[in-house]
């Protein structure tokens, strides 16, 4: 059954665009140009931690997190209702939802400048019937606004999954034996659907914790989040070394986030009725 | 089986026939006009007449032009530096030249082949940054100051310092431009916008960072939609977008405040990275040929450094002394100069701090 040779191309692809990239910023975030000559160094990551640079990645976990938590809070019911027993409706509803990924991520925050503007349309809806304007545009709530208005279907769709494959008769039983609907969510849907949920927290908190065009659309670039500062590295200082070291520092964090949820995963679920 | 195969056949026949019409189609077609060569030209956003680049191409069908923008010298910079794609003619300010000139990223320009160049008035001729004038031509002028909106604003506004004024919390737009927003505040308390001291600098920083709760966005190109739709009150703006908005928006009125400020000239340069130095030349020259510098200043509304297109333009316009300014009106002025690597790196320092703060 083994046929070794169809994974070449993938381990091609692999060393081409994940290996060699990941040794590239590696090698340039340990090391630094001194007249001319690359030295070994670890002042990159000595100046991701001064201060100015903690507050700048502290406001982006702060930021990313806040967003994820919206997220759920609003993504689990969603996808409730999307699994719920309706059918004919169902399909409608996850096309709706899907939809509006197919414009350009883009576009979509650009829209939102214009709707959020001072003269926007949500102002002049407000403005229209009596009610004070909402400057909301280029502050944080803006960008936690963009980042959970982009990012709410990658958490909606992985619980919708799980919720969709759950055994109707585990269910059944629950009640058969008693327990009212808020027992059976919380013993047996909610446990069941932990991986779903942990796959959508990460699957948004990862891209939060990255972004920087919300951040910059949104927020006017005042609020500079781990992503801007590391664009502005590679883009307009020409530091690329100091990029590096920042782009490490959030690839550990990304790792550590994830190393953390799967354990959370493996506890809850495996440990549960799976 | 039999039939199914057959269809692959029919399938695969028809790729192969319509690939090689297609391909002699192309092939045909370079070899009646000769071979097309693709150009590429790195300028400004919203920095050239609407139909500047489709005239062009018109007049030289052998040539295509493949038009991209910046936002900020360092943008630019850096995409050059790196090499990516090879530009052929890229738009920079001054001190952003005198540095590649430095770094050897500028092609020498053959001026034999700009006869137009000759229309280029003698005031942009030998400026500091290319004194030989012979890596640069002068494409656009002008010079930074405040735009704000009269109905907004019941001050007079002739003083940087009205940028930190908290009367106008949240109405202020400042550049993303590091050079731009240091060069004002540093002109604000009195120093030199090409100041090598670091004291200086981190002055000016200190006073941006007082300020950022005032601002309500750092932005570049975005500045004339939001100024127009009157988003904000003023904004610090480079003053041919200064004029495009006031053209648009009546309420609003172009100051160079007291203490002086940034004046600047954006040249035509040819890249070293550039494969097609005959052609970069040829694009070169006819942004010179005055009809098309004249169409290109009236759309736009910078300053032409052009002394044709000057006399075709509106005479109301060129007589404005804040968007024509004379030598004598720009007396506490400076033009930006590439301070030094290491200088440099402080403006970037101090630029992300404010940025990151």
């Amino acid at each position: 059954m083994k046929k070794p040779w169809l994974s070449y191309p993938y381990i091609l692809w692999m060393t081409i665009f994940i290996i060699v990239p990941l040794v590239l910023v590696l090698y340039y975030s340990l090391t630094v140009k001194v007249d001319g000559t690359v030295v070994f160094s670890l002042d990159n990551f000595a100046k991701v931690m001064q201060p100015i640079y903690l507050k700048v990645l502290w406001r982006s976990v702060v930021l990313a997190v806040a967003s994820t938590v919206i997220c759920l809070v609003l993504g689990y019911p969603v996808a409730m209702i999307l699994s719920g027993r309706d059918l004919s409706r169902k399909n409608t509803l996850v096309m709706l939802f899907v939809i509006p990924m197919w414009m350009n991520f883009l576009l979509r925050t650009y829209a939102w400048m214009t709707l959020l503007d001072r003269k926007g349309v949500i102002n002049l809806l407000l403005g229209s019937i009596g009610l004070p304007q909402a400057n909301i545009l280029y502050t944080d709530w803006a960008v936690i606004l963009g980042m959970v208005y982009n990012f709410l279907p990658f958490m909606v769709l992985p619980i919708f999954s799980v919720l969709s494959k759950i055994d109707r008769s585990l269910i059944e039983a629950a009640e058969d034996l008693g327990s009212n609907s808020f027992k059976v969510f919380i013993r047996i849907i909610f446990p069941l659907s932990l991986p779903g949920v942990v796959s959508g927290i990460t699957m948004v908190f990862m891209p939060a914790v990255t972004t920087f065009i919300i951040s910059k659309l949104l927020g006017g670039s005042q609020y500079t989040l781990i992503g801007n500062l590391i664009e502005d590295q590679f883009m307009r200082v020409y530091d690329w070394n100091f990029g590096s070291a920042l782009s490490i520092i959030m690839m550990l964090m990304i790792l550590a986030s994830m190393a953390l949820m799967s354990r959370y995963d493996k506890e809850e679920a495996g440990g549960g009725l799976i | 089986m039999e039939n199914s195969s057959k269809r692959v056949l029919s399938i695969l026949t028809v790729l192969i026939l319509l690939a090689v019409t297609l391909t002699g189609c192309t092939g045909n077609e370079g070899g009646a006009a000769g071979k097309t060569v693709t150009i590429n030209v790195f300028n400004w956003g919203d920095y050239i007449g609407e139909s500047t680049i489709r005239d062009f191409e018109d007049k030289y069908p052998g040539i295509k032009v493949n038009y991209e923008n910046f936002s900020t010298n360092e943008d630019m910079y850096v995409k050059i530096k790196t090499g990516g794609s090879a530009y052929d003619v890229a738009i920079p300010s001054d001190y952003m030249i005198k540095r590649m000139l430095d770094e050897g990223l500028l092609n020498k320009i053959d001026m034999n082949n700009i006869p137009n160049y000759k229309f280029i008035d003698q005031r942009f001729k030998n400026l500091s940054f290319d004194p030989g004038n012979e890596y640069s031509v002068p494409y656009m002028w002008g010079t930074v100051g405040i735009l704000y909106n009269k109905t907004m604003v019941d001050d007079t506004i002739d003083s940087w310092e009205v940028l930190w004024d908290k009367k106008y919390s949240k109405q202020i737009l400042m550049p993303d431009s590091e050079r731009d927003s240091i060069g004002v505040t540093l002109k604000m308390l009195g120093y030199s916008m090409n100041t090598k001291n670091v004291a200086e600098l981190e002055a000016a920083r200190d006073k941006l960072i007082e300020q950022k709760p005032l601002v309500l966005a750092y932005v570049v190109d975005e500045v004339k939609d939001m100024m127009i739709g009157e988003s904000a009150a003023m904004a610090v703006v480079w003053s041919g977008d200064a004029y495009y908005c006031m053209s648009e928006n009546e309420n609003l009125e172009y100051v160079i405040p007291k203490e002086g400020t940034n004046y600047w000239f954006d040249s035509m340069i040819i890249p070293s990275t550039s494969k097609h130095q005959k052609e970069a030349e040829l694009f070169i020259d006819f942004m010179c040929d005055p009809e098309v510098a004249f169409a290109n200043a009236d759309y736009i509304g910078y300053a032409t450094p052009h002394s044709e297109a000057m006399k075709l333009l509106d005479p109301e316009l060129t007589s404005d002394r804040n968007a024509y300014p004379l030598m004598e009106d720009l007396v506490n002025c400076e033009i930006f100069e590439y301070p030094g690597d290491e200088v440099n790196k402080q403006y970037n320092r101090i630029w992300t701090e404010v940025k990151a703060d």
